[in-house]
Order: structure tokens, then sequence, then C-alpha cells
């Protein structure tokens, strides 16, 4: 008895004592109201919460759900051919499908929730990525897995039928063209007026070519020394594009407005995705990859040495909806903004990409699908830090549109401080002066923020106020970099899907070699994402007001949809009694998603409905009036047919995720009431394919 | 036993610098060439392995080449 009880004690004691201090740090977190926390505190808590539920929760998904076996055959196992199916050490997939999954969305999404105050953010962070993120993505590996690799639109199709599945594929379409006009839109909006941010950014595409040269002619296949070398050039790029943009000469011919840098952005991605991979998309992917990995690492080191304190109130009154950075109330917009860090259907792509593919054992995959969206998610957590740890005068200032805050710092100070946070003129211009900037005033879209936030912590560790600038347009340069690399790979990406779809119509259209073919679904797929660019480069409001929500909803939507799968799954497994794992966030993300559709499509608010801006716009041009920012009756109509897109578009994520919701309860039914496991896994006998 | 720690302490920063490398490369798409290798000449006598530099440029097209989409990033 007492041998018992002590085991429980040793099995269970350490883990009941990161417990006790992930309660105590959130008790401080959530309790502190009228002086600042320390943001260790912050991240205290949540590395207690991420350790608990990876010990408990992930275990039971394994032990009960999944019932892992360490003796059956993985995919890597059985189809091992040395090239795409390989056994691979746990720990070295883990980086390849941490550095897969992490993209500018953990980064941006907190960034802009943070109008809030943290402690709304924090804890769906938390609490999305314990319950419905990292359960996703492991579900998604395990089904993936157990299926010989297959993707996100096979599995679909298979599990629950070919129209669901035709669904998907259209609705993966659709998702990416909004993710890559809101990724390219957050680089236009950091480097609109930025001739520093410009400069480096644009070396960034000869640079990659040298290494591109390099790594084909002079000494193929060292990606070690070619990263060196390019890093190494990068960094004088940052410290050349200050003399650039001081320089009376080349600073303004390296200015340019959003709606030029969107035009330039649209040519590129055309251009950038026929060229071969060799000499530009694979070698910049090799610097985006490193640069990511090493500056998450950097900050994560930043805020432990640093211990900033919050500036940010925990909760600001904006929980109502009457924030300047975004509209709309607490629920559900707060869990539409933040997207990836909590929950992300993009990682449903991924888990059943190249990962389920490298597994050596099956038990691994609780490791890598579990383990590495809860590192994911603590790339958020230290999102949120890096905004509310500057003032939040100047977080205000950055954030807010133009139409609030005007354009000088004066009209700027006194927008924000009769919003509640005081600021003064002298705050903004400083700011700007400290980071290389001309303004800071309506740099929307997340990254300069971010940006000011990364370079307040790493220059109070190294280099101090004289450092400044150089880490913001590092930081800058960390984002566009990498999201440059999602413009291009995911407009590859898209033209191979038009291909596809157009060949169920024209077969002839699949033939990936031919030029023809290629030429014109390239132009589709980045004529649909330059759209909703365009349209956000140019819209008042900023764009991102219009844009992050539809990308939110899309995302989760595309979520909803893979633990649809899932709880398909299990049902066929005939495990229903444990289906509630993936029913409760499922049914969360359709009730978030499905509300702020419904209200981006119905709200009377022009602020939040789509068709009510729409009218308010048409009403006015009936009348033969001109609201701004139009200038004339061409704008007017322009807005009001972007708000009619828009609106169609959140119509038919709405019609999708009922759909596949629908397809995926009446799989649910079917399989209860089979008498037998209905599953359509490998069979783990079967000898190795060769 | 004072003899073995040096010499396993060094084996095991080797296993983790070969790991650490392995990992960077992976990153990018590029797996394991002497796995590869060692597993053609196994399982297949026959065949003659490539090269490393065709395998280089073999996982280079995997990842981002015609008709794949592997490569593609997330949000």
């Amino acid at each position: 008895m007492s041998t018992a009880i002590g085991r429980q004690v040793r099995d269970h004691g350490p883990w009941a004592l990161v417990g006790a201090l992930g309660a105590a740090a959130l008790a401080i977190v959530a309790s502190q109201r009228d002086e600042t926390i320390n943001a260790l505190w912050v991240v205290v808590a949540a590395i207690c919460v991420y350790v608990i539920a990876y010990r408990y929760y992930s275990k039971f998904i394994a032990d009960k759900v999944m019932r892992l076996d360490p003796k059956r055959q993985t995919p890597a196992v059985r189809h091992n051919d040395g090239l795409d199916y390989v056994p691979t050490n746990r720990s070295v997939l883990f980086g390849h499908h941490f550095a897969a999954i992490a993209g500018a969305g953990p980064l941006v999404g907190p960034v802009l929730a943070a109008q809030m105050g943290y402690l709304p953010g924090m804890l769906w962070i938390l609490a999305g990525v314990v319950l419905a993120g990292a359960v996703q993505d492991f579900m998604v590996l395990f089904v993936s897995m157990r299926r010989d690799g297959r993707s996100l639109g096979e599995l679909i199709r298979a599990e629950l039928g070919t129209v669901p599945g035709i669904i998907a594929l259209f609705g993966t379409f659709l998702i990416m063209v909004i993710l890559l006009a809101v990724l390219a839109l957050i680089v236009v909006k950091a480097l609109a007026e930025s001739p520093w941010g410009t400069f480096t950014v644009m070396s960034t595409i000869p640079i990659a070519m040298l290494m591109g040269v390099y790594a084909r002619y002079i000494r193929p296949g060292r990606i070690g020394e070619v990263s060196v070398l390019g890093f190494v050039l990068l960094m004088l790029a940052i410290i050349g594009g200050g003399s650039v943009a001081a320089s009376p000469v080349w600073g303004p011919a390296f200015t340019f407005t959003g709606p030029q840098l969107c035009w330039m952005l649209i040519g590129y991605g055309f251009v950038a995705s026929i060229l071969p991979v060799w000499l530009l998309l694979a070698p910049r992917d090799y610097l985006s990859t490193f640069l990511k990995i090493g500056t998450i690492v950097g900050l994560a080191l930043g805020i432990a040495v640093v211990a900033p304190h919050m500036q940010m109130p925990a909760v600001t009154k904006f929980v109502d909806g009457t924030g300047p950075v975004w509209a709309g109330s607490l629920f559900p917009f707060l869990f539409i903004t933040i997207a990836c860090g909590a929950v992300s259907g993009f990682h449903a792509l991924i888990s059943s990409g190249t990962t389920p593919k490298l597994i050596a054992n099956e038990t691994d995959a609780r490791f890598i699908g579990y383990g590495g969206m809860l590192m994911e998610s603590f790339v958020a957590i230290m999102a949120l830090v890096s905004a509310c740890v500057i003032d939040p005068g100047v977080y205000f200032t950055m954030n807010s549109p133009a139409a609030l805050l005007g354009t000088t710092p004066e009209t700027a100070a006194a927008a924000v401080t009769k919003l509640g946070f005081s600021t003064t003129p002298e705050v903004i211009t400083q700011t700007a002066a400290d980071v290389g900037e001309r303004t800071i005033i309506s740099r929307a879209g997340g990254a300069p923020t971010l940006a000011v936030g990364m370079a307040h912590i790493i220059s109070s560790a190294i280099g101090g106020k004289a450092m400044m600038a150089f880490w913001y347009h590092f930081a800058i340069l960390f984002e566009a970099l990498f999201i440059l690399t999602a413009v291009d790979a995911g407009t590859r990406a898209c033209r191979f899907m038009v291909q596809d779809l157009v060949a169920l119509a024209v077969p002839s259209f699949k033939n990936t070699t031919s030029w023809g073919p290629s030429i014109v679904a390239t132009a589709i797929a980045v004529g649909a994402w330059g759209y909703f660019l365009y349209q956000g480069v140019t819209d008042p409001l900023g764009g991102i007001n219009t844009l992050w929500p539809l990308f939110g909803i899309s995302n989760q939507m595309l979520a909803a949809v893979a633990l649809t799968l899932c709880t398909v799954v299990i049902f066929k497994m005939k495990r229903e009694r444990y289906a509630f794992v993936t029913i409760i966030p499922t049914a969360w993300l359709c009730l978030c998603t499905l509300t702020a559709g419904w209200q981006k499509l119905f709200s009377a608010d022009p602020k939040i409905g789509f068709l009510a801006h729409a009218d308010r716009y048409a009403t006015a041009a009936a009348e033969g009036k001109i609201l701004a920012p139009a200038k004339n009756a061409d704008q007017m109509a322009q807005i009001i047919l972007n708000d009619r897109i828009d609106a169609v578009l959140a119509a038919l994520f709405i019609g999708l995720v009922v759909a596949i919701a629908g397809f995926g309860i009446a799989a649910c039914l079917k399989a209860w009431r089979a008498d037998r496991w209905t599953a359509l896994e490998t069979d783990p006998r079967l000898a190795p394919a060769e | 036993m004072a003899m073995l720690q040096p010499q396993s302490l060094r084996s095991r920063l080797q296993t983790l610098s070969k790991c650490v490398c392995d990992g960077a490369r992976l990153m990018v798409g590029q797996g394991d060439y002497a796995a590869y290798a060692a597993h053609i000449r196994q399982t297949h006598p026959d065949q003659a392995p490539m090269t490393e530099l065709e395998f280089f440029r073999n996982r280079e097209n995997a990842r981002f080449g015609v008709g794949n989409t592997s490569g593609f990033r997330c949000c």
C-alpha cells in the first residue's frame, strides 16, 4: 500500500509542483490591476501549462484515443526509399516539422489582439493550443500516418466521400488566396514610405540569386557555407540600408507608396514562381528558415534576460468591440484574430504532408505533433509579450487607421490620448527616430509593431538605444523574408491547384511541363491574391481591418474541417466515447467562425458588416455623394464591388464549413450504427511494398 | 571509467552536432545522403545510388519543383 502511494508521489509529484507554479503564475498575471507585471510571469505560466498539457492530455490522447503502437510499422519503415519515406530521428524531425508550421501567423495575430489587453489573448492562446490546436496537429498526423502519409484532401475523400473532398480542395484554394493576400499586405504595410526597409528587403533578391548560383555551380550542395555567406550579406544590407535611407539621392529612390509596392509584389510573385527553384526560391528558403529559427531563439533569450514589464493593461476597454485596430467584440472576433498560435487549419496540410512519411516510430507522433504545436504557441506568447512591452500610446499610434489619427504627430497624439492612452507628439517623433523611420503613424499589419517590440527587447540586451534602428530593420527583414518565401512557394502551390481544378474540365491543362497552362495558371493564382492585396492596400481602414478577419475565419474553418475528419475517424474506430477530444474544439471553432462569418455578412454596423458597408456607399452614390476615401464615382463603385466580393467570400466559407460539418455528422452516425470498425487504415500486417 | 568519460562526452557532442546539422538540413528539405546511399546499397545491390549532387538536386525539386507543394509554408 505504502509503496503504491510512494509510486504515485514519484510519478505525479514533480508534475503537481509544475502545476502549482503555473497556477500561481496565472494568478499573478490575472490579478494584477494597478501596476505593471513582469513579462516573465506570462512566460512561466505558459510553459507550465504546456508541460502539464503535454504530460497528461497528450498522453491520454496517445494511449486512449489513438492507441499508438510502438511495434506497428510506420509509412517510413514500410516504404523506406531513402528519399520521401525515411525513418528519421525524432528530434531532427521535430525541427523539420516546427520549421514548416511556424510562420507569420503566430507573430501577427497576437499583436493585433493586444488592443484588448494581454490577458484575453494569452488565455485564448493557452486554452486554444491545449484543447484545439495541438490536438488537431497531433490527430491529423496520426490519421495520415496510419494511411501511408496521405494528404488532407485525399483523407477527406477517402473517409468522408468524393463530394466533401472536392469541396475541401476548392475551399483550400480560396483560403490560400486570402492567406497570400494578407501576407503580402503585411509586407506592403511594413515597407511603404520606408526606404531603409525597402532597400534591405529588395537586396535579398540579388543576395538569394548569388547564393543560388554558388550552391549550383561553385560549391554545389554546401548549404551551411552558402547560408553563412548570405547571412553576412544580409547584415551588410541592413547596415547599408541606413545610409541609403539617409542619402538625398537614394533615399527618395527607394521610397514607395503602398500601391506602388503592391504592383511590384504582384510582378515579383509572377516572375518568382516561374523561375527555376534553385535560383531564387531554394536559397531564400535557407535564409528565411535559419533566420526564423535563430530569431525565435534570440527573442526567447532576450525576454529571459531583459525580463521586461508589460506596459499594456491586462484588459482594455476595447473588449466591447469599439477598438481602433480591428472591429468587433471579444466573442467571436478575438478567437478569429489569434488564428495561428492557438489553432491553425494550415497545420493540417503540413501534418498530412512530409512529416508523416518520416516518422520512425508511431509513438514519436506525440512529441512531434502535439509538442511541435506547443512550441508554435510559445512563439505566439512571445509575440504578445513583444507587443505589450511597448508604450500603449505608441501601440495605438502604430495600429490605428489614418482616418482616425490624421497624418501628423500632433493629430495622432491628440487622437490616441482621446482613446484613453496618453501620448505626446514628442514620443511619437522620438520613437520613429529611434527605429530609423520617418513615421510610425498607422503602420498597421502587426509587423512594424512587433519589430518595435523586438527592437525594444533585444536592444536592451545588446547594443542599447544606438542599435535600436538596426534591430528594428532586422526584425522587419526577418518577417519580410519568410513572407516572401511563402508568397513565392504559395503562388506555386496555388498554380498547381488551379491546374488540378481546371483539369477536371480540360484534362490537358494538367501538363505542368508545358508553358501555356503554366503561365495561365500562374496568372490566375497571382491575379486572385493580387486582387485582394490591391483592395487591402487602397482600403481607407488600412486593409488589415478587412482582410485579417477573413483570413482568420478561413484558417479556423480549415481547422474545423480537419477536426471534423478526425472526429469521423474516431467514430469509425468505434472509440466514440473519446470523441469529445475532437468534438469540443470542432464545435467551438464552428461556433466562432459561423458567428463571425454571419456578422461579417449581415451586421448592421458598416465597420463590421460587408453588406452594410456596401449599402452605405451605394446609398451615397445614388444621391450623387462621394464618401471618403473615394475621390470620384468610379472609386465609389470599386468600394461597393469589393465589399460585395468579400461578402460572397464570407458566404462561401460559411457554406463550406456547414457542408463539411453536415457530411461529417452523417459519416459519424453511419459509423456509430455500424457494428464494427470501418476506418480505412493501412493493414499493419502488410509487408513492405517492394 | 575516468578514461572513458571524456570520450563518451566527445561522442555525445558528435552525436549532438550531427543531430543539429541533420535537423538544419532537413528543415530546408535535404534528407540524409549517407542513410539514402546505405539504404540503396542494402536493398538494391544491383542499382547504383545517386551521387551526392544528384541527391541534392532531387531533393530540391521534390520540395519546390513542378507539381510539388510540400515546400509550402504555413502562415
